[in-house]
């Protein structure tokens, strides 16, 4: 399972490759221009991201790691 | 007498009466002082973490970045949520290692792992030198708010020596647990004030965040996508990435996690902390409202955006809630670095000094440096001019420089060698320290390519500071190679 930790590279890419592709005002979404969305959409997606980690990380089911 | 001012020196006895509480049942040795004992939950842990992220930077610099430039300020949304990424796997060895060395400070980490007290004496000053214009930043915070907020009741001057007073008191009585509940009531203001801001401010001025963004969008074009040159793509990435990866290096957030009582604390707030993050939304909303109502700000003023826009749609009342809310997140940051900065200086410049002091000496020293350390940011407050500007701006840079040698020697052979790390920690400050004074930038190599001179020159810094490291321990190694076989 500790491959799931490559996870963890997605939010990376998405934050720091990923506004080269999405520097854009439109279309606007729920309100906001579209890099902003983006960016807000994969801060919600790294928790999701973090969570999943967490989850499958044999370390957190010790009792005190 | 107006109706801001109960709230404001409200929230100054709340904070105080906090401060002292925290000590309740506690020995305040130096473990509990400036550690917590090692004892933290994952809901204090998250509140120190909080506590110290979102500070009056947030508050007046966030929205005024948004007001004024827009686009670019969206980096404080990224930095902070791929550091949060990073503390999963990071934090979790360090706050290991500090508990099983007993670790107290950031240096501590320093002078075990590569086992050289000078090279903590150097990672104490780097941190120094970092915190006190951070410390006179959050100070200075304080001024304005409790200027504008009090409708002038109360000078900035008066302002600045009773938050610092404030501070000074309970850090000394309660270290880092009045630190902790002080945060309490600064989290629970600020997520209720910064939200209801952000989404009612849109609503008033516009009727909505889309047409909020839209009447931005008619009046300046492109302002909400990042522009060609200058604060560029390239500009945004490879701040991004440095500033992720100095994030952890400020000592005061360093030394919280030794606070957790377990790894698995962390590792929560790695997924929570992210989230939270989305606080900056909210204010980067009241920012972009701002920037068409209250025009014509530039400069510095700049921070003072989301206060215009406050005082010109609320009642007194409430803008003196919107200051009290934006006191909290001066004293609460302020409270850990007065801490860090009096424990580095006890723990790791004089503990160097005099290695017989006992944790009773230095513990009663650190407490004693507090109410120093306080007046000395006070006195560079009303006086300094322009070179506490520049150690501001270079403070992040320099604790960024800590980044290499640390991550090394997390590995289980750190390839770094104590006079490695030594001299490219002084290397990159160096560089950071020269590259910032002379205004040197890559804009002035104009033969090179337009998106290499758009980056963030502190890779410069980061740059020099690794080629040194490693060649520096590598010919160490060499050197000692022949003792060091013998000895295999």
């Amino acid at each position: 399972m500790r491959s799931i930790r490559w996870l963890a590279v997605i939010p990376f890419l998405a934050l720091i490759v990923g506004p080269f592709f999405v520097n854009r005002a439109t279309p606007v979404i729920l309100g906001l221009p579209f890099l902003l969305a983006w960016i807000v959409a994969w801060i919600l997606l790294t928790s999701l991201i973090m969570a999943v980690i967490y989850a499958a990380d044999p370390a957190n089911r010790e009792d005190e790691t | 007498m107006n109706g801001a001012l109960p709230f404001i020196v409200g929230a100054a006895l709340l904070a105080l009466v906090l401060g002292f509480v925290a000590r309740r049942g506690k020995n305040m040795n130096l473990e509990q002082w400036t550690v917590g004992g090692r004892g933290f939950g994952a809901i204090f842990v998250f509140l120190l973490l909080a506590g110290e992220i979102y500070t009056t930077f947030t508050f007046l610099g966030g929205s005024g970045y948004a007001y004024g430039k827009g686009a670019p300020a969206f980096y404080i949304l990224c930095y902070g949520t791929l550091a949060y990424v990073l503390s999963y796997f990071m934090l979790p060895p360090i706050w290991r290692y500090a508990k099983d060395n007993r670790l107290y400070s950031q240096s501590d980490f320093f002078v075990r792992k590569y086992e050289s007290p000078t090279l903590g004496v150097i990672v104490a000053l780097v941190d120094i030198v970092a915190l006190i214009p951070y410390l006179v930043l959050q100070f200075k915070g304080l001024g304005i708010i409790v200027e504008v907020a009090g409708y002038g009741a109360i000078s900035s001057t008066l302002a600045i020596w009773i938050g610092a007073v404030i501070v000074a008191a309970y850090v000394m009585v309660s270290g880092v647990h009045g630190s902790a509940w002080t945060s309490v009531a600064k989290d629970i203001m600020i997520l209720c004030v910064v939200i209801f801001l952000g989404l009612y401010l849109p609503y008033h001025y516009y009727g909505g965040l889309g047409p909020m963004f839209e009447a931005i969008e008619k009046a300046k074009p492109n302002f909400t996508v990042l522009p060609s040159r200058g604060e560029s793509l390239w500009w945004f990435a490879s701040t991004v990435l440095l500033t992720a990866l100095g994030f952890f290096m400020w000592p005061h957030t360093f030394g919280s996690i030794y606070t957790a009582r377990s790894a698995r604390v962390i590792r929560k707030n790695a997924i929570l902390l992210p989230l939270y993050q989305l606080i900056l939304l909210f204010v980067f909303f009241v920012g972009f409202a701002a920037t068409l109502q209250v025009p014509g700000l530039t400069g510095s003023d700049i921070d003072l955006a989301l206060f215009k826009l406050s005082v010109k749609t609320f009642d007194p009342w409430f803008v003196g809630v919107i200051g009290a809310t934006g006191m909290l997140t001066a004293l609460v940051p302020g409270s850990m670095i007065m801490m860090t900065a009096a424990t580095l200086i006890a723990n790791n410049l004089y503990r160097a000094v005099k290695p017989q002091a006992d944790d009773r000496q230095v513990s009663r020293l650190a407490k004693f440096l507090v109410p120093l350390v306080a007046l000395v940011a006070v006195f560079f407050t009303l006086k300094g001019g322009e070179t506490i500007v520049a150690l501001l701006l270079m403070g992040y840079s320099f604790v960024t420089q800590l980044f290499p040698s640390l991550v090394l020697s997390l590995a289980q052979r750190n390839i770094a060698t104590r006079e490695g790390a030594a001299a490219g920690i002084i290397a990159g400050v160096a560089t950071v320290a020269s590259l910032s004074l002379t205004g040197a930038s890559l804009h002035k190599l104009s033969w090179l390519p337009g998106e290499i001179q758009d980056l963030n020159i502190g890779i410069v810094a980061l740059a020099v500071n690794f080629i040194v490291l490693i060649a520096v321990s590598l010919a160490m190694r060499s050197a000692a190679a022949p003792t060091h076989a013998a000895a295999e």
